[in-house]
């Protein structure tokens, strides 16, 4: 799917105007990688300025370990989506994983917490794994391979859950119900999980071997083949860890709620392609970090509580904003991309 | 060092290689000419194992090897370089250079500044310098083009093959890259080197082969072979050759009329074309005569709208054109049949009908629906007029031969009655038949009071079918032969002809 | 100019693919009547056939639609959402009378796909992030405009929704003009051939001077109105307004029929025959797993199935 690439014709003229400046970046260049980076940062700090300043419930402990909660579980989705969309790809079925891995939690912690842990990974894992081999392999659409994914996992979902009408509980007592509903340090447990898993993540992306391809892949596929990098094997195992986060995600949701809920996720695979872009993450792959990511899961989220806490406002306004965030933010890449080809 | 002999390469219907020898020696810069089509870049492509020889051998280090894949050439110690940068612009300069090979510390984690170092003193061992942490993209053509060599034969490189690497550089540039050509050298490394530029060819190269229609035409010393013989060489012509008679097509003169009707003046893009200036009368037919890369199709897609010119005029009949618009042009009367048929030219899932109507829709429709019977009585004519040989006028112009795509593309634009036709390589990769159907018709065309550009790496093409020849070199116009003087040997001496003020060592 | 006796077995299964990529989706659809006429019971009635042809309008209606923009190598995932926007405008402007109503439900189809067209035209962002933009704000604006379900009482609409003329359904009526108008302009208009040049072959039908921007623009804006008139319609035969569920997957819908119909996504051919079998084939699909009591999970997962399948097997064509 290109679009239309009139400016290429004048893209030589351009690329010998920045040698002449002895390949240093212009200070346009430099601002705009700025504002790329830390742009969505930026604005989440502004925007909790004036929630504060606005709201006095805003910045009390309830509400912000709400928020902390609520985005976590997102965090968590988005930073598997991070790595498939640094790849140039995009994964429309994490939202059906994430019920579904919710639902296979919840019936797998009748037989403890082991098997409530690993059964959603599992699942979603090798979900995730035919995308990927489907996406590698045979070369077919990203797009198409999980939004057949998504219709496909939200089947097996309703056929497991005798179609939607059976909500498996899990035990509140159990250990894998403190994984969601438990605290360390006046910090909920999910919080902390997501917050190792962002560590964890930051390290393989920017300090792997793996990482690296995953880079090279989204930022050149052909050149990446001819450096010698694994493609088709970087590709299958983004789209089997966005399947695994997806369905850690789910698993931690059904802990936190105590039960599988089946009706989860829709429109989730939106929110985290939203935060991820949102975040400075490149759509056209090779540029990106999960630390974006989670900043753009909190701009999310705290657009959120605060269409909440104006009250009147419908929170379908939610909507309305992050639509037009996202196409914002697309827009200006695009704009910056314009640019960094010509450079 | 890497050697092949015998080898042949065929395509459907083309011989792209028959019995090649090339042998590429340890400390010795091989230069690789050619003209397009002569087989140049199959040879590459055999040598690096994107293409399999259909016959004979390749020799690397003394033992007969076989490439599946790219990856096992490079394996092998035969790095390439291409004319576009291989690499990830996104990344960073140590990271783009040590992909695959990054050092790593404990835990299996790289090792940045170790990382950094490296790097560091690779580009450095090849007089280099640059901030390795800084992203690719933000370095200059040329240093990225530094970078990918550094590469190259940081992989314990045997050899190292360049396609035209110079073709995106600035002059600073070329010297570096030309110091780290010397640097390999010295390190006995064999390097195959792949050039359009004669200047360059003679200050680098050791070694030459010549290639063309694909087979080897020369190989020896570069040192021994006069610039003018090289050309002649590559353009398969010799000096004072007589002219033989009616090997083409053409007719001759044509008779035209003393006002020009295009003009274009002073167009310049920067690094592709430099203030070139021509006029065509009616009934013309101007050759744009120069090697590859002398700046002849961004010539005509300057005219036709079809590539952006910083400063330059074009008119058409006195009236100015909107430059860097395709539709402008071809409201104007300008059409080109751009030079890659099969990318720019041809819709190739359309129909011949449909594809020969495709420019000339608006004024074949009424209301915006179309009228059928126009269009027919219009496919019709041309089909019959152009002789295009199709299954019938539904068939997918993908399907059809190369010379019958090209008179289809042809009917396109006649059917709009141009004033001026840019004809860019009409006759490259058809096959003879439709070759003199095309120059006929190109005669044809011209006494009809057509103007026509000829672009053509056909040196018989161009010189019997041109009645003047417009010589380009390095983006700009460095001569231009009138009336008895289009002949192949005035053409091959304008295109040898050193550039004043410089001198060659 | 591998050999010759090698490339034959390749060519006779490229043969097979390219049929099934061309008769396939009415070998389906075939196959399914026969199978549901032979072991369905109540299967062959009037009544059967109207029922199922009025659930199939809306989606054919909006495939349409995407059968266009998929035409020119793009996609438009914004469907869903416009069908929704325009079931809240309609709810909000019913008062000035259905037909007026309606209007505002189409023009509101046409703006969003007028941003669309211009953020891939002008600004050149990818169709599906231009399209999921929209599709995110479109159903976010639907909802601030209409909250939760309302009922839509009006005669006119209700008319539109469950009359019929001699025993047709408006509704298929309007479906099957629809589908009659846009293969009559893929067919026979100037604007047809053009976008067809342009999800083929950009560059050469940049060359050869058309106007590609305005085509690309005029294709979503013509996939956001069909999207929109979709809305209306499904409003009309469901009586109420319902913008948080009306049109969710139908972006996915849509592009299942054009896809399963041997349009490529690699552009440059529309179906329309194939885009209205492939909606068909989805709905039998459907009915045929309901009516032998399999759940709707079955059906879910079957169309996942279909949707590889047909991609899998276009995908010789895409590799062009």
């Amino acid at each position: 799917m290109t679009t239309e690439t009139t400016e290429t014709d004048t893209q030589p003229d351009t690329v010998r105007r920045s040698t002449e400046e002895d390949g240093s970046p212009s200070r346009a260049e430099r601002v705009s990688a700025l504002a790329q980076q830390h742009g969505a940062l930026v604005t989440l700090l502004v925007a909790m300025v004036v929630a504060s300043l606005s709201f006095d419930t805003f910045l009390t402990g309830d509400n912000l370990e709400n928020m902390a909660l609520s985005s976590a579980f997102l965090a968590v989705v988005a930073l598997g989506m991070t790595f498939v969309i640094v790849t140039g790809g995009i994964d429309l079925s994490v939202g059906s994983l994430f019920a579904l891995g919710g639902v296979v939690a919840a019936w797998g912690s009748q037989h403890g917490t082991t098997v409530a842990l690993l059964l959603p990974l599992m699942v979603c894992g090798l979900i995730g794994l035919v995308n990927g081999v489907l996406i590698a392999r045979s070369g077919l659409a990203p797009f198409i391979v999980t939004l057949a994914a998504m219709l496909g996992a939200r089947g097996i979902l309703l056929a497991i859950t005798d179609e939607g009408s059976r909500t498996y509980l899990v035990d509140k007592d159990s250990f894998f119900a403190t994984l969601g509903q438990g605290s360390l340090l006046g910090v909920g447990v999910p919080v902390w999980i997501t917050m190792a898993l962002f560590v964890l993540g930051a390290v393989v992306l920017r300090r792997t071997r793996f990482g690296q391809y995953v880079y090279a892949v989204g930022g050149n596929e052909d050149a990446a083949a001819l450096m010698g990098a694994p493609v088709a094997r970087t590709k299958i195992a983004v789209y089997t860890l966005s399947g695994l986060c997806a369905g850690l995600a789910g698993a931690l949701n059904a802990a936190w709620l105590v039960s599988g809920v089946t009706i989860l996720g829709s429109g989730m695979e939106l929110e985290a392609i939203a935060a991820v872009v949102i975040g400075g993450t490149l759509l056209s792959g090779g540029f990106g970090f999960v630390s974006g990511s989670l900043v753009g899961v909190l701009l999310l989220k705290v657009i959120q509580n605060i269409i909440n806490q104006i009250g009147s406002l419908d929170s379908a306004y939610q909507q309305v904003v992050s639509g037009a965030f996202l196409a914002g933010v697309v827009v200006a890449q695009t704009w910056l991309g314009r640019r960094r080809r010509v450079l | 060092m890497l050697s092949v002999t015998g080898v042949c390469k065929v395509f459907p219907g083309v011989k792209a290689l028959s019995d090649v020898d090339f042998t590429a020696r340890a400390g010795e810069v091989h230069a690789l000419v050619g003209e397009n089509g002569a087989g140049k870049s199959t040879l590459i492509k055999v040598l690096t194992g994107v293409y399999q020889p259909d016959a004979g051998e390749i020799v690397h280090d003394g033992t007969p090897v076989r490439f599946t894949t790219p990856l096992q050439a490079q394996q092998a110690g035969i790095s390439t370089i291409y004319q576009e940068v291989n690499l990830v612009p996104l990344m960073s300069v140590a990271r783009n250079l040590l992909l695959g090979r990054e050092p790593r510390g404990r835990l299996g984690l790289i090792d940045f500044r170790r990382m950094h170092r490296e790097a560091d003193e690779a580009l450095c061992g090849l007089g280099i310098r640059v901030d390795v942490r800084r992203p690719l993209r933000e370095l200059g053509v040329g240093a990225q083009q530094m970078v990918a060599l550094a590469r190259a034969v940081a992989v314990d490189a045997r050899v190292a093959i360049m396609d035209e690497p110079t073709s995106s550089l600035e002059p600073r540039e070329v010297r570096t890259l030309f110091d780290v050509i010397r640097a390999l050298r010295e390190r006995g490394i064999a390097v195959v080197y792949v050039s359009h530029r004669m200047d360059e060819l003679y200050e680098i190269c050791d070694a030459v082969t010549v290639l063309r229609d694909g087979h080897v035409v020369h190989t020896g010393r570069l040192a021994d072979l006069e610039r003018l013989r090289l050309v002649s060489l590559m353009l398969g012509r010799e000096i004072g050759e007589v002219r033989s008679e009616g090997l083409t097509r053409f007719t001759g003169s044509h008779h035209m009329s003393a006002e020009p009707v295009l003009r274009a003046e002073g167009l310049t893009v920067r690094h592709q074309l430099q203030d070139v200036s021509l006029s065509i009368r009616p009934g013309e037919v101007v050759g744009l005569g120069g090697l590859l890369g002398s700046g002849r199709s961004e010539t005509a897609r300057a005219v036709a709208g079809a590539l952006a010119t910083s400063s330059g005029r074009v008119s058409v009949g006195g009236a100015p054109v909107r430059t860097g618009s395709p539709p402008a042009a071809i409201r104007a009367g300008i059409s080109m049949l751009p030079e890659d048929r099969k990318a720019e030219g041809i819709v190739p899932g359309l129909s011949v009908r449909e594809n020969i109507a495709l420019a000339a829709l608006p004024a074949l429709s009424r209301f915006g629906l179309v009228d059928d019977a126009r269009i027919d009585r219009i496919v019709d004519t041309f089909v019959r007029r152009l002789h295009i040989k199709s299954a019938g006028p539904h068939q997918k112009v993908g399907e059809l031969s190369g010379g019958n795509q090209q008179k289809v593309l042809l009917a396109r634009w006649l059917a709009l009655h141009p004033k001026v036709l840019l004809l860019d390589e009409p006759t490259r990769g058809i096959d003879v038949g439709a070759k003199a159907e095309v120059q006929a018709l190109i005669d044809e065309l011209a006494d009809d009071g057509l103007a026509v550009l000829l672009i053509s790496s056909d040196t018989e093409e161009l010189i019997e079918g041109s009645d003047r020849i417009v010589v380009l070199k390095d983006g700009a116009v460095v001569d231009e032969l009138t009336g008895d003087a289009v002949t192949e040997d005035a053409l091959i001496r304008a295109i040898a002809a050193e550039p004043a003020g410089t001198h060659h060592d | 100019m591998t050999d010759l006796t090698l490339a034959r077995g390749p060519v006779d299964r490229d043969r097979l693919l390219r049929l099934l990529r061309e008769y396939g989706v009415y070998a389906g659809v075939v196959a399914l009547l026969l199978f549901n006429v032979a072991l369905t019971p109540h299967f062959v009635s009037a009544e059967n056939f109207r029922t199922q042809a009025v659930q199939v309008a809306p989606v054919l209606i909006v495939a349409l639609g995407m059968a266009l923009a998929i035409g020119t190598e793009g996609v438009d995932l914004s469907v869903g959402s416009v069908m929704a926007l325009s079931t809240s405008l309609l709810s909000l402007y019913l008062g000035y009378g259905p037909w007026a109503a309606a209007l505002v439900a189409v023009a509101g189809g046409i703006l969003v796909g007028l941003a669309n067209g211009t953020l891939i035209a002008f600004l050149g962002v990818q169709p599906i992030v231009a399209t999921l933009a929209l599709m995110v704000a479109g159903r976010g604006l639907a909802l601030v405009l209409l909250p939760q379900l309302k009922d839509v009482r009006d005669p006119g609409m209700a008319a539109l929704g469950s009359g019929d003329l001699l025993g047709i359904p408006y509704l298929v009526l309007i479906a099957a003009a629809l589908a009659l108008l846009v293969a009559f302009v893929v067919r026979r208009t100037t604007f047809g051939r053009q976008l067809l040049a342009i999800g083929d072959s950009r560059p050469a039908a940049r060359l050869a001077g058309l106007p590609v921007r305005r085509v690309l623009i005029v294709v979503y804006i013509c996939s956001g109105a069909l999207a929109a008139i979709a809305g209306v319609l499904a409003t009309a035969r469901l009586t109420a307004s319902d913008p948080t569920s009306l049109g969710t997957l139908m972006e996915l819908s849509a592009i299942t029929a054009v896809v399963v119909g041997g349009t490529p996504l690699s552009g440059g051919r529309v179906r329309i025959g194939g885009t209205i079998a492939g909606a068909v084939l989805i709905q039998l699909l459907t009915t045929t797993l309901v009516k032998h009591d399999l759940p709707p999970s079955w059906t879910q997962i079957a169309q996942a199935v279909v949707i590889v399948g047909a991609v899998y097997a276009a995908r010789e064509r895409g590799k062009r």
